[in-house]
């Protein structure tokens, strides 16, 4: 599709023939980027409540001993959707909602490349996650082996493993679909100008993130597939006693889950690279040092897949490899670290409610990144695996990492979606009632794992009472802050003071320069890039 | 979806517990722990020290780069009139923070590198014993001395899990106790051969600072070397199904004496439980032995009151099968029923054990059949069963 469609002499003239139409319809069969960004954040959002939901009813069952609230079954259920939930129904769609409204008026666009599959790739997603959720009320209930669906136990469950796996690939194929729209259009439909060195770093994150999309997924939907044939054609992949191996899901199923994991990171890194430089009032430092450092990252996510597995019984040679490689991942992310560091480093800054996400996430995310060195060392990976010090690792880049870039995302960009300010004495209040539970609910799980308590149980041992409390006190504090966020979100969509072209003084890029909110077709014509406005 | 009965209630009831539990047992001595224990094997107190050195260094690192961070945080601030400096690059600072973290993390591998080599290396033990994970119990094996047995949750920590009021904290080492746990001698270098039977599970106890899974169709070994006599606890550690987080690991470590004792023990009671299958069993004598077998073997799924859970597993009271032909009946526990959850326990319980759990399930929960079953009954049945 060629960037200039239509011919028009005014915009206003141009808004009349190319406003969405009317009602609902306007929704289902819209082939806009922005209306479908949109609709993929607002799945993402309710996602994230249906996944809180259970993360509350998982945190009620810890908050004492004994079980009141879930039978082990049913919190093994819990526990396994909320992981399925929260990663393919919240944080990559939100991701993929970011990619759709910010790519095209990043670069100068007028739309996404493939605009009917980028329709197709999100109308798949509720009906994945309706197959998915509504395993809940088949008789045996929903998956309850994790969100791994480790084979053998996986095979164990009733009626929801067929649902299980073919939700599985429904979200797979949205996903793959979404990244080749993704790439075609960051590759093609650059404004002149705008040289792939120029491009904001979200674009560069999320370019480089959908080529892990495209490479990883259908890994998944292989292994899924074998699990599917495990139990309904005969087939032994993972079956011991037919000549299988149970360990060979594991290695499949992480050589698509470790750039899974970056998946759901390096657009956040993305989205904090547009944050920081515009409340410091002060360029990026190292552009393309952090362009090279998130290739660096991409390539190593292929090679570090079983340190997720260092007690299945590796050779020696085996775990000095993913010890090693793993450990590498430090380098460039420590880049990156540093790098924001410096930006801060004689700014002028100013701490709106995008910027104290944004700053929350490298504090904690560095955190989640400290833990995850520590995790990387084999003989202690010993102790570590299966415990809670994992939870804690992986909500601190998962929760305070990704969900707080998107969270700072939303603030960040709102006023240009909207048109309106969001309220920033609420918007405050938001972010420190999130920041201080997110970490009474997750700090506490550090101790809990290293004092010996393993994940995905639903009862515990006296011992470790106190930190359970501390827990769940904080988990409950922070699922209730998230309803601020969505009345706070609502109040913004409804009205609020009238945002600038340019909503804060500091932010640089072409989707500034556009009105707010952006009418329904932007950049028709595609804009000049020059080196003084590309990238800030 | 099935909820406990009476959830709400009872987890609001628990409140105000848990709640005080939190507050005073800050003088208990294992509440509010930290940290890894550091453990009785020479493993377990390398692997600390290595835990603690990587920490350190990342406490060191945290310090230095938000410091860094805040000082910039505090004194870079519009507010104050700070003006944006304009620099955005510095081959310098970018080669330098390159290569600062390569050195500090090869600094960090090498102690690793030696550890794990020294973890890997399982050959010449003195002892082996074999470990095999059931959903949802362990089995062990000395292959030297031919001692077999399973172990499972203790009694009093089962009956504990639904109630409220605290009965957890009563019920002594609640979910960390066993019927039969492992007894290992000090001073002797275990290799630990690790199987399972059905699903994968895992392994660990913290205090000997190894972890590795027991998957089906596969061993796994991994080896220890207990130098401080006493009682060692652990869990599963992988995922297992329903009553994953029930399965507890508890090993003791004795001198050499006392654990050649226990052996001599434990081969006696192997005989004398032999024996016992041939004498005629009266009535009380199975009912009490058969609820302390329904109790490790069984209650796990149908439960203590033999009432099953609803829509996945079928109760034991009022059953057709424990009611109905006691061959069938038989049949199912020897043999389990594929395709679900019931496993076969022909090979996990002996003859006694089964008349025992025949004639209390045929007897308790309200089903009063009446039949007493015998010991040799269980061994016709086996027999037959075999052709």
């Amino acid at each position: 599709m060629s960037a200039v469609t239509t011919h028009h002499d005014d915009h206003a003239h141009e808004d009349h023939h190319h406003g969405p139409p009317p009602g609902l319809m306007r929704w289902v069969l819209t082939t806009n980027h922005k209306d479908i960004g949109t609709l993929y954040l607002l799945f993402a959002l309710t996602m994230l409540f249906i996944g809180g939901f259970l993360a509350m009813g998982i945190r009620a069952e810890l908050f004492q001993p004994g079980l009141q609230l879930l039978n082990p079954d049913l919190f093994n259920q819990f526990t396994a959707m909320h992981g399925l939930i929260m990663v393919f129904g919240a944080i990559m769609p939100a991701f993929v909602g970011f990619a759709n409204w910010q790519v095209p008026i990043m670069i100068g666009a007028p739309d996404m490349a493939l605009p009917r599959m980028n329709n197709w790739s999100f109308w798949i997603l509720p009906f994945a996650g309706i197959l998915l959720i509504s395993t809940f009320f088949m008789p045996g209930g929903a998956p309850a082996a994790g969100w791994t669906m480790y084979p053998p136990l996986v095979l164990q469950g009733g009626m929801n493993v067929p649902f299980l796996i073919f939700a599985v690939h429904l979200l797979g194929m949205s996903s793959i679909m979404g990244a080749i729209n993704i790439i075609v259009t960051i590759l093609n439909m650059r404004a002149p100008g705008m040289t792939l060195l120029r491009m904001p770093l979200f674009v560069w994150t999320w370019l480089i993130t959908a080529f892990l999309l495209i490479a990883a997924m259908p890994v998944l939907a292989g292994a899924v597939t074998m699990l599917l044939t495990d139990r309904f054609f005969g087939t032994s992949f993972f079956n011991a006693a037919g000549g299988g191996d149970p360990v060979m899901f594991q290695h499949i199923f992480w050589f698509f889950g470790h750039p899974e994991v970056y998946i759901m990171i390096l657009p956040a890194f993305g989205i904090v690279s547009q944050i920081l430089p515009a409340f410091c009032r002060k360029p990026l430092f190292g552009y393309e040092s952090m362009v090279y450092a998130t290739a660096s990252i991409a390539f190593l996510s292929f090679i570090v897949w079983a340190h997720h597995m260092f007690t299945v019984g590796m050779p020696l040679a085996g775990e000095l490899f993913f010890m090693y490689t793993t450990m590498l991942i430090a380098v460039p992310t420590g880049v990156k670290v540093f790098n924001w560091v410096a930006t801060m480093w004689r700014g002028s800054m100013t701490f709106e409610t995008p910027m104290l996400y944004a700053i929350a996430f490298v504090v904690l995310f560095t955190i989640g990144g400290f833990s995850g060195l520590m995790l990387a060392i084999t003989p202690a990976d010993f102790q570590y695996h299966d415990t809670y010090f994992v939870v804690a690792h992986f909500h601190y880049v998962l929760v305070t990492g990704a969900l707080f870039a998107i969270v700072g995302g939303v603030y960040f960009w709102l006023p240009k979606w909207t048109g309106h300010m969001y309220d920033e004495r609420l918007g405050k209040w938001h972010f420190w009632l999130s920041f201080i539970s997110v970490n009474v609910l997750f700090f506490p799980q550090h101790f809990l794992g290293l004092a010996g308590m393993p994940r995905r149980i639903p009862d515990y041992s006296v011992q470790f009472v106190d930190w359970n409390v501390v827990s769940s006190i904080g988990g409950f504090v922070f699922g209730l802050s998230q309803l601020l966020f969505v009345y706070i979100i609502f109040r913004t969509i409804r009205g609020g003071a009238k945002a600038p072209d340019r909503a804060w003084e500091g932010a640089r890029g072409l989707e500034w320069t556009l009105p707010s909110p952006p009418p329904y077709h932007t950049f028709v014509e595609p804009p000049k890039v020059t080196e003084a406005d590309a990238h800030s | 979806m099935n909820m406990c009965p009476g959830a709400l209630r009872k987890w609001a009831l628990g409140l105000p517990l848990a709640l005080s539990l939190a507050s005073l047992s800050g003088s208990a001595s294992a509440a509010w722990e930290l940290n890894l224990p550091v453990g009785v094997t020479p493993l377990s107190t390398i692997v600390y020290d290595l835990h603690m050195l990587i920490l350190w260094i990342c406490v060191l690192i945290g310090v230095v780069v938000f410091g860094v961070m805040f000082y910039s945080i505090v004194y870079h601030r519009k507010s104050r009139g700070h003006e944006a400096a304009h620099f955005h690059h510095s081959a310098f600072a970018e080669i330098a923070w390159t290569v600062i973290p390569c050195i500090i993390l090869i600094g960090m591998a090498i102690p690793s590198t030696t550890t794990l080599i020294e973890m890997e290396d399982t050959s010449d033990p003195d002892m082996t014993l074999k470990v095999t994970g059931y959903q949802w119990k362990w089995r062990y094996d000395y292959l030297e001395d031919g001692v077999t047995f399973y172990s499972n949750l203790a009694p009093e920590s089962r009956r504990a899990i639904y109630e409220v009021g605290g009965p957890q904290e009563r019920a002594e080492k609640y979910l960390l106790e066993v019927d039969n746990p492992v007894v290992l001698p000090t001073d002797k270098k275990v290799r630990i051969l690790l199987t399972a039977d059905d699903v994968i599970h895992a392994w660990w106890v913290p205090e000997l600072g190894q972890k590795k899974d027991a998957i089906p169709g596969f061993v796994n070994e991994i080896w220890t070397r207990i130098e401080k006599p006493g009682t060692y606890r652990g869990q599963c550690a992988e995922l297992c199904g329903k009553d994953h987080g029930f399965m507890p690991i508890v090993v003791i470590a004795k001198p050499e004496e006392e654990y050649r004792a226990w052996v001599e023990e434990q081969k006696q009671a192997q005989a004398e439980a032999q024996t016992a299958a041939l004498r005629e069993w009266t009535r009380p004598e199975l009912m009490a032995k058969g609820e302390a077998v329904y109790a490790s073997a069984c209650a796990g799924c149908h439960q203590l009151d033999g009432g099953g859970v609803p829509h996945h597993i079928a109760g034991i009271a009022g059953s057709d099968v424990a009611t109905g032909d006691l061959d069938q009946h038989l049949k199912v526990v020897l043999e389990g029923r594929a395709g679900t959850t019931m496993r076969a326990f022909g090979t996990e319980l002996d003859d006694v054990e089964l008349a025992a759990l025949m004639t209390y399930q045929r007897n308790a929960f309200g089903n009063a059949t009446g039949d007493l079953v015998q010991p040799a009954t269980v061994a016709v049945a086996r027999l037959n069963l075999g052709d």
